[in-house]
């Protein structure tokens, strides 16, 4: 997808410890609450398991530990953000969705070239927004290991 | 009065494409999928003009034509032959069956309509 | 519906129009005579020329025309179906497959495979068979072979237009040429003489008709001619008694005027003839009536309300009663019956036709949503079940009563449903054909390939999945299992190789086996290679069947060069896996010298599953019971320690590994207390039982099975997923994997490398 300086970009936020990611909304399915997911054996850590959507087995991957940090320890306050990838549905697990915002494109900053922790493909961009600062996620690039280390 | 056809043709695409056709010009349209076939619907439908194929499974287009001129109800039916068949044999066994007319496959839509409303009142 | 959906249609018949085509030029191969089997051979080329050119696919229909001459000859026994030429025309129903698959994929077929075909239909056509060896493309257009020349692919007569059609000769000769007539505006005058005979009408033409078609092309004058009109006594009602003289003033030249009388130019005398008559206009009827026939100008606008009412009243003559009127002689036989008696007279073949079972043709995806929608009943009602057990304490016996009749009734929605789907093998087995006469051409083999079972049923999913697998086992049962003709004739068998396709329904699976009479495994050949690929010890005691089944082993491959026919360096332990993917097995018997027999078993359905449901590391897992012999409660005593890590269990007389599924999945790293749980007792491909160790069983019951790979990957050990009563997600253990791995192959990405690659 290309950015266009002009667009205007729907994004939903959310939270993970004490940071706040974004994600589009064009991709969002739905946000349902955490339950327990069924283990998958030799699957990545980040891979929580698949949880039962109204009938679809749906993979439910650990947002922060996908993205470097710590494991999330889910209670029922935590969310699943049900996302399409591709042609393929995946939950994200999240501690909560914070806002929804419509900015324009053009204030999407790149990232910065700091952090050794997290893949730097992960990453779409930053959005400054008054004193808070939101890592728009690229979710493309979320499952492609899941292929490689599977594969 | 929308004038009602009879086509009949073993071919999906064919009738498909007739139906498709006919309808997009106001006529009403009856299938059959082979001679037989369209000897029964034609009793049921009454239409004012028949459309057919040649080769078709379990009773060919000839014997369909025969079938109609011999049926005192229809014999005077206008019948269209629609077939690839260039050859003059074909379109003359046909003819000497009853065959009204013919179209040669493939048709575009003017000239199907031009040719069926040659031979309609 | 538009123009693409019609093409989708088109493209549909095309498959079942070659399937056609295939199945009839094998029987004719057989030796069939019937002559509804070449007719319909004949129609489905026809068919397929016919709708490419409605959609302009020009390749497909010079080649399908091509095809269809030479057809044509042979319907009307101008050719005899040689065996020679059926093989030609098996290699052209082969090409005019690809030519249909390149006209929807947008691909191209290599010119040479056609030309090369197309002149050697043609020779037959023209009744001099092209040696078979000279199957050279040839370029010179051949003389006709009936009315027409069909002309190498590229320039084959187009018969896309009405051109085809020659009018039957009427002597014209006198006017040719005369364009100078043209009057004022570039419009020229033609005096027509039209009179009728009595067939124009019974064919259904109408002179009035043709009159309104005429003054399309300009301005008409008619005199209606009739004095060959008897006396009322004599009246023939269904005679043809006036004729027409026209003189049409038109911007249309007088091939324009002729195609007006196209239809009815066998049925009349038609005399066109450039210029005006003005005398035979300005003449005195001959009939001596005094009144002058000036031109009278047709009213034809009548027409154009009241048709029956002014076409008789215009031409009386004409007999054509309109349709609706009551018949004139009661048909006193049912009307298709005497279609086909008259038929029968003339000799015409009308094989009697049984009454075909009644069917619809419905969309794949309606089928689909509909067995979804039945997966999530089953699912609910067990969920309702489970749920009733757990909170009603037993629950009334009413509504448990209601809750067995939802089960029997959902489960009898279910198979139903299933059945939809259910599809002969017939056209897997058919396109296998195809695969068989590629490959003994390319390797020069003869091979003859026996189809049986052909319409046993088999869920749709299955049946697109085991076309590739069985493809691959064809190939390498020409290639590698039978011998060259003149090695065979040495042996004393029959050149022609023999490959036996069969499928059969057996204990809720269905079994398809390829058997070939060739040369059989070479089992010192398998073994020497095994050991050099380091597969086994050089001093390993094996049975001829753990021989026979090296041939699984992933990377083994006995052809010393990789072929291009058996494919790319994949070997049989591809084909294995695929079918394994699909819950099946496979085996392998052989007998040197006499062939072998691979047989492969798979579900019925890859939609649901009868499963044993267990408890792994607190996990529930779904163990398909196909794969599951017997289960057991082990015994301390029945317990040994093997090696380093290996545990064995008795049985009976037999000592049976133990896999601990729990830690293989990596569930637990502590190797769970036998004693604890309970051993499933499996049966593993490649020979031998395991022992699979799990904590304990909840039951038995079908589930609804759901891909992992839809919205994940394939996961090392899991064969698919599925949704318990409880509403959570339960794995469906991959046995032959497990085992596999229990073989000391961890579940690592390089085995699943060597699956997928």
């Amino acid at each position: 997808m290309r950015i266009s300086g002009n667009d205007m970009l729907e994004l939903i936020a959310f939270t993970l410890g004490d940071q706040e990611f974004c994600v589009e909304v064009m991709s969002v399915r739905e946000i349902r609450s955490w339950t327990p997911a069924t283990i998958l054996p030799h699957s990545p850590d980040y891979v929580r398991g698949v949880i039962n959507l109204r009938g679809v087995v749906l993979p439910v991957m650990d947002l922060s530990q996908r993205l470097g940090m710590a494991p999330a320890e889910p209670t029922q306050g935590h969310v699943i953000i049900v996302t399409q990838i591709g042609t393929q549905i995946v939950g994200l697990l999240v501690d909560a969705v914070s806002d929804i915002l419509a900015v324009p494109a053009s204030d999407v900053h790149p990232a910065p070239d700091l952090s050794k922790t997290m893949d730097r493909n992960l990453i779409r961009g930053m959005l400054p927004m008054d004193d808070r600062m939101i890592c728009f996620i690229q979710l493309n690039a979320l499952t492609v290991s899941i292929e490689r280390e599977a594969a | 009065m929308k004038k009602k056809v009879l086509t009949v043709d073993d071919s999906r695409t064919i009738r498909n494409m007739l139906l498709v056709t006919l309808n997009n010009a106001g006529f009403d349209i009856v299938q059959a999928e082979d001679g037989i076939e369209g000897l029964e619907v034609l009793e049921e439908s009454n239409p004012d003009v028949i459309v057919t194929d040649i080769n078709m499974p379990r009773l060919d287009g000839f014997g369909f034509i025969e079938g109609v001129r011999q049926n005192d109800r229809f014999r005077a039916i206008p019948i269209l032959v629609l077939t690839t068949e260039s050859d003059a044999e074909k379109k003359n066994r046909a003819r000497e069956a009853g065959a009204t007319g013919w179209i040669v496959k493939p048709f575009d839509p003017s000239k199907l309509i031009a040719a069926i409303e040659r031979v309609t009142a | 519906m538009d123009m693409n959906e019609i093409k989708e249609i088109f493209f549909q018949e095309c498959e079942e129009q070659l399937a056609e085509l295939e199945s009839g030029l094998l029987r004719l191969n057989d030796g069939d005579t019937d002559p509804e089997t070449v007719n319909a051979v004949f129609r489905a080329v026809h068919s397929i020329k016919g709708g490419a050119g409605a959609f302009g696919l020009d390749d497909l229909v010079s080649f399908a025309h091509v095809f269809e001459t030479t057809l044509d000859c042979v319907r009307s026994n101008k050719l005899e179906a040689s065996q020679d030429l059926l093989k030609v025309m098996l290699r052209s129903a082969d090409v005019l497959a690809d030519l249909t698959a390149a006209s929807r994929d947008g691909g191209t077929v290599e010119s040479s495979r056609t030309s090369g075909l197309v002149a050697e239909l043609e020779a037959y056509a023209k009744g001099q068979p092209l040696p078979a060896s000279a199957a050279a493309p040839v370029a010179v257009a051949p003389e006709s072979v009936k009315t027409e020349a069909p002309a190498p692919v590229a320039e084959a007569p187009e018969p896309t237009d009405d051109s085809g059609f020659q009018p039957v000769p009427f002597s014209f000769d006198a006017l040719d040429g005369e364009d100078e007539l043209a009057i004022d505006g570039g419009r020229s005058v033609f005096t027509v003489r039209f009179k009728p005979r009595s067939d124009l009408y019974a064919k259904g033409n109408e002179a009035v008709l043709i009159l309104r078609e005429l003054a399309k092309l300009g301005d008409l004058q008619v005199r209606c001619e009739t004095d060959d009109l008897p006396s009322l006594d004599m009246l023939d009602p269904e005679g043809a008694y006036f004729s027409w003289l026209i003189r049409v003033e038109t911007e249309s030249d007088e091939e324009a005027v002729r195609q007006v009388f196209e239809f009815v130019e066998w049925d009349s005398t038609v005399e066109i003839t450039a210029g005006a008559d003005e005398e035979a206009f300005s003449a005195p009827a001959a009939s001596g009536e005094d009144q002058p026939m000036a031109a009278v100008p047709f009213d034809l606008s009548l027409l154009e309300d009241e048709p029956p009412v002014s076409a008789e009243a215009a031409a009386p003559a004409a007999p054509a009663p309109a349709a609706g009127e009551p018949a004139l002689a009661p048909a006193n036989m049912p009307l298709a019956a005497k279609a086909i008696a008259e038929a029968e007279k003339k000799e015409t073949v009308v094989p009697a036709v049984p009454a075909a079972p009644q069917t619809i043709r419905v969309d794949l995806d309606r089928v689909d949503r509909l067995i979804n929608l039945v997966g999530e009943l089953v699912i609910n009602q067990a969920m309702l079940a489970q749920s009733v057990v757990e909170n009603e304490s037993g629950g009334s016996s009413a509504v448990n009563l209601g809750l067995e009749e939802l089960q029997q009734l959902t489960r009898e929605i279910q198979d139903s449903v299933m059945a939809i789907r259910a599809q002969p093998v017939k056209p897997v087995f058919q396109r296998m054909g195809r695969i068989v006469r590629e490959i003994a051409d390319m390797t020069g083999k003869q091979v003859r390939l026996v189809t049986e079972g052909e319409n046993t049923e088999v869920d749709k999913t299955v049946i697109d999945k085991i076309a590739e697998p069985l493809t691959h086992m064809i190939r390498n049962a020409v290639d590698h299992g039978l011998e060259r003709p003149e090695k065979r004739t040495e042996l004393g068998k029959n050149a022609e190789g023999v490959l036996r396709l069969s499928a059969k329904h057996r204990s809720g699976r269905i079994v398809i086996e390829i058997a070939d009479d060739g040369a059989g495994i070479n089992r010192e050949r398998v073994k020497a290679k095994a050991i050099e690929n380091g597969l086994i010890a050089p001093d390993a005691n094996l049975s001829d069947e753990d021989i026979d089944n090296l041939i699984f082993h992933p990377g083994f491959s006995t052809a010393d060069k990789i072929s291009d026919i058996s494919g790319r360096g994949v070997g049989m332990d591809v084909v294995k896996r695929s079918i394994q993917a699909l819950g099946g097995r496979i085996s392998i018997t052989s007998k040197p010298g006499k062939g072998s027999i691979f047989t492969m078993s798979l579900p019925l359905t890859l939609a649901v599953l009868d499963g044993m449901v267990v408890t792994v590391a607190n996990q529930t897992l779904v163990v398909p019971l196909t794969a599951i012999v017997e289960t057991l409660q082990p015994e301390k005593a029945d317990i040994h320690s093997f090696g380093p890590s290996q545990r064995l269990i008795a049985i009976r007389d037999t000592f049976c590994p133990l896999v601990d599924v729990g830690h293989i999945l990596n569930f637990r790293s502590d190797l769970a207390n036998p004693i604890d749980g309970v051993a499933l007792l499996v049966e593993s491909e490649g020979g031998g039982q395991r022992a699979l160790m799990v904590d304990a069983i909840q039951g038995q019951r079908q589930v609804v099975i759901k891909s992992l790979e839809a919205n994940y990957t394939n996961v090392p050990g899991i064969a698919a997923a599925t949704i318990l009563g409880d509403g959570r997600v339960a794995l469906i253990l991959d046995v032959d994997a497990v085992v596999t791995a229990s073989r000391g192959q961890p579940l690592s990405p390089d085995m699943m490398l060597a699956a997928t690659g």
